[in-house]
């Protein structure tokens, strides 16, 4: 039909009309339509009012899931999507890998990067994660999890447009093979935590630093904004207060107001505007934890702290702990064949480490 | 030393340099009377200008003065002048504005975003200090290198530099998310204990740029202090007098004075010559130093300090044709340094040209994937017509350069240095956003268009550059005084029989009411 992803088309089934922008998506049967449920609400308070269309206008308690007959009509309009991956294909990079049942590990890794620097040694504790693609299933659990713990603010369509999203964690989804049938795999991507940070060399004011324990930390009182940081990061996971997101009015809520605020975590600052944030790890969580421990006189236990997407997680993808722990989950799965590093040739060295996914296709089954 | 100082550089340097000391003054003199390295000297900038005039004929010490001091002193304003005056002062009405909406409402109001966490402001900024680099080179540089047609263009190329700073300064300032602590980047000490980054090319900005920028005041004031004595001698209101007197320093022409300004002048060009590699080679590290595909490249400083270079001349030229046809000036800048300055657009246009070539060499070379992709994505993604008219602009146009004709048609050399202008936006624009908005994940590729306050703010510094420029046209000489007198036949060493009973700034005297 020559449409294109925004366009506004009319859908009509028996005589009820509906207008809604179109999203083109690789995979969809010919000739079949897809609307979603539960948006255009006309009472849902300050956020919920407005949000999209709604399709139960077309839904008849004679055809509950699926009808025939669809007449769709393009109009003149056009409604851009406010969405966070503009792209979803990998262009032939060793981004997210899979393999298939019966594959050898993957032989991705080149020969050791060499540098001019001695290693550096993380005594104490030494933060990991390691994410199995083969059984996260994009849900976005974590992101919002994320949301709620770290005090990330809502930015709302305007700023999402504008490519301003606020996500410590996002959840990338790649699909491969051909557009009318293509596989999806998820790669969620949190800071990678690099020991060998590209962001920190280049901050001028020393804003953003390494800890002894490997993380990546940031300053936000010492950050004056000059968004090199996250220019140089190459996982592009580094998020930045264009405006006063956590004080500005974004939706007619007055975010100073007692109530507002009282949803803040009050273990993690509240960023300022002009300031850069990023993934931590949960660095409150691993603090509280490494001070039980300590009141203990023990050393933190492997499993006991965790991160707030890993807790959020239904399948379990996530696992977080110290490296330096050999008995540790994380030590484990970063001893797996799956294991590798995101962009690994760039010698960022990074904390984060995914699993490869798995596929085992039945190969009697066509696709 | 004891010798009355006829021309500034037949003072102490003298004996040193024998025979350098007077910048070979071929116009009026055969060339017998010029010693052959000499010759040889000026001609590398090239045979055929050899013998052309830096000074058109018929000029004496007096008339030189006059007709400099006239601008500054007892013309009315231009119309001309007074409209330019009036656009310019209204954008810079406009760069407030804009940059007040910025600290108020925040730099949200900006295209910027992520991936693209630098877009017009950091364009800009490396636009205008890119201009910026023509007026040292022109000063220091070929000062040491005794080119002497550099004498009637230098005063003003500085002064173009300055003001080209001042706007490029404006951006590393206020592109921060947080303006008012930008003197966190500077190592003072603080109740933080805290140093800044020594590691971070933003913070080798800081130093270059403020290094260049005091530098090239300093520079610019001391070539001023003489030509400023003479404006002191000649103001006719009080204000003018005190004002001008205050400025020239108590300049009174004495043979210690030449000595100490000869001296003086020359350390600051010394100073300088090595700040015109370096500011824009620290401007690329900036780049360089990052890991982002289009970005990581080892050509960048020499290709950034040639381009610069090619910035700077293109913007001289822009301004010198104006600047002579309005205020008749065509006897000082004269056909001879348009020739020269339109050959040096020509070589530094094609290192620039060759730095572009071994950029799209090293993305298939180097066999990473993610350079090809940034270099595939310049010639035919959504931001393939900067890199097309960035080919156009600052490849093509300037080979027209290599034909004498269009050298000495203003128009046509008027035309290019235009498009060499918009040619070096084009490259920081190329090279700043189309590297960033498609890096290494494909999941966080984006798009970057610059919002209205991004426009409004770089037509604002514009706005600044040209209030300052012409300003400085009104009330200080756009042109060397003292210095174009030395270009005059009369001022040689060799016919100092006639000269040397005038002591230097006697022709300010003359003219004194």
């Amino acid at each position: 039909m020559g449409l294109e992803t925004g366009d506004v088309v009319e859908l009509e089934l028996g005589g009820r009309k509906v207008e809604a922008p179109v999203w083109v998506l690789p995979g969809q049967a010919q000739g079949s339509v897809a609307v979603t449920l539960g948006y255009g609400r006309t009472r849902g308070g300050k956020i919920g009012v407005g949000v999209g269309f709604d399709a139960y206008r077309l839904r008849t308690s004679t055809a509950f899931w699926h009808a025939g007959g669809l007449k769709v009509t393009k109009t003149a309009k056009h409604r851009p999507f406010a969405v966070t991956q503009g792209h979803n294909r990998m262009e032939g990079r060793d981004l997210l890998r899979t393999q298939r049942y019966g594959d050898k590990a993957h032989e991705h890794e080149g020969p050791p990067h060499l540098s001019l620097y001695p290693p550096i040694e993380y005594p104490k504790h030494a933060w990991a994660m390691a994410i199995d693609l083969a059984t996260c299933i994009g849900c976005n659990a974590c992101v919002v999890a994320c949301h709620a713990e770290n005090n990330v603010p809502v930015v709302g369509r305007e700023q999402v447009l504008a490519g301003r999203e606020m996500q410590w964690l996002r959840v990338d989804a790649y699909l491969e093979g051909p557009d009318d049938n293509p596989q999806t795999s998820f790669q969620p991507v949190p800071c990678q935590q690099c020991e060998n940070a590209p962001c920190e060399t280049v901050c001028p004011v020393t804003a953003t630093v390494h800890s002894d324990e490997g993380l990546n930390d940031m300053v936000y009182n010492r950050c004056v904004g000059t968004k090199y940081c996250s220019n140089n990061c190459p996982y592009k996971v580094r998020r930045y207060n264009f405006f006063g997101y956590s004080v500005d009015d974004v939706f007619g809520l007055d975010m100073k107001a007692a109530s507002v605020r009282l949803m803040h975590n009050p273990d993690v600052t509240v960023r300022s505007y002009g300031v850069m944030e990023k993934c931590t790890y949960c660095v409150q969580r691993i603090n509280y934890g490494r001070l039980q421990a300590k009141k203990e006189d023990r050393r933190v236990r492997d499993g006991e702290v965790q991160t707030a997407c890993q807790t959020a997680c239904p399948t379990r993808a996530i696992t977080f702990g110290d490296k330096n722990d050999a008995r540790s989950e994380v030590s484990a799965r970063r001893g797996e064949p799956r294991n590798y590093a995101l962009l690994a040739e760039l010698n960022t060295n990074p904390r984060t480490t995914y699993l490869a996914s798995l596929r085992n296709p039945n190969p009697e089954i066509a696709g | 030393m004891a010798e009355p100082p006829s021309t500034p550089p037949s003072t102490p340097e003298a004996p040193s340099e024998p025979g350098s000391t007077a910048p070979p003054s071929e116009p009026g003199g055969p060339g017998s009377a010029v010693p052959p390295p000499e010759a040889s000297d000026a001609g590398s900038m090239g045979p055929p200008s050899l013998r052309a005039p830096v000074i058109e004929p018929g000029h004496t010490m007096g008339t030189v003065t006059d007709s400099i001091a006239a601008i500054v002193l007892t013309k009315k304003p231009n119309k001309i002048w007074l409209i330019g005056f009036a656009v310019s002062f209204a954008l810079l009405m406009v760069f407030l504005w804009s940059i007040g909406n910025l600290l108020v409402r925040g730099i949200g109001l900006w295209g910027v975003n992520q991936p693209v966490g630098w877009g017009f402001d950091i364009v800009n900024f490396v636009w205008w200090i890119g201009i910026g680099h023509a007026g040292t080179l022109i000063s220091a540089v070929l000062l040491l290198l005794r080119q002497d047609w550099r004498t009637s263009i230098n005063r003003f190329a500085e002064a173009m530099t300055l003001f080209a700073v001042a706007c490029a300064g404006m951006y590393p300032i206020f592109h921060l998310g947080r303006p008012w602590l930008m003197y966190w980047l500077f190592p003072y000490p603080n109740t933080m204990q805290m140093w800044p980054n020594f590691r971070s090319p933003l913070l080798f900005d800081v130093f270059a740029i403020s290094t260049y920028f005091t530098v090239s005041a300093l520079f610019w004031f001391v070539g001023l202090v003489p030509d400023m004595a003479t404006l002191r001698d000649r103001a006719t209101t009080k204000a003018a007098r005190l004002i001008y007197g205050a400025l020239s320093l108590g300049w009174r022409g004495s043979a210690r004075h030449w000595h100490h300004y000869e001296t003086a002048y020359l350390l600051l060009a010394g100073l300088s010559a090595p700040l015109v590699v370096s500011v824009h080679t620290i401007v690329s590290f900036d780049f360089a130093v990052a890991v982002v595909p289009g970005w990581h490249a080892t050509v960048f400083p020499p290709y950034f300090v040639a381009g610069a270079i090619y910035a700077g001349f293109a913007m001289v030229i822009t301004l010198a044709v104006p600047l002579r046809a309005v205020f008749k000036l065509h006897d000082f800048i004269t056909q001879r340094h348009m020739d020269n300055m339109g050959k040096v657009m020509l070589a530094t246009g094609l290192i620039v040209a060759y730095g572009y070539g071994i950029e799209i060499f090293n993305a298939w070379y180097s066999g990473s994937v993610y350079e090809w992709a940034v270099l595939m994505n310049r010639m035919t993604g959504p931001y393939a017509w900067s890199f097309w008219g960035l080919m156009i602009c600052n490849v093509i146009a300037p080979q027209f350069l290599w034909s004498r004709r269009i050298r000495a048609n203003m128009p046509a050399l008027m035309t290019i240095a235009m498009f060499v202008n918009v040619g070096m936006w084009l490259e920081r624009f190329v090279i700043v956003v189309t590297s960033l908005h498609r890096d290494y994940l494909p999941s966080s590729w984006g798009m970057y268009t610059p919002s209205i306050w991004d426009i409004s703010t770089f037509i604002g510094t514009v706005g600044l550059f040209f209030t300052l420029l012409f300003l400085f046209i009104r009330f200080l000489p756009a042109i060397s005084i003292f210095e174009v007198r030395t270009l005059l036949p009369q001022s040689k060493p060799e016919e100092d029989d006639d000269d040397d009973d005038e002591p230097a700034p006697a022709p300010a005297r003359q003219g004194a009411p």
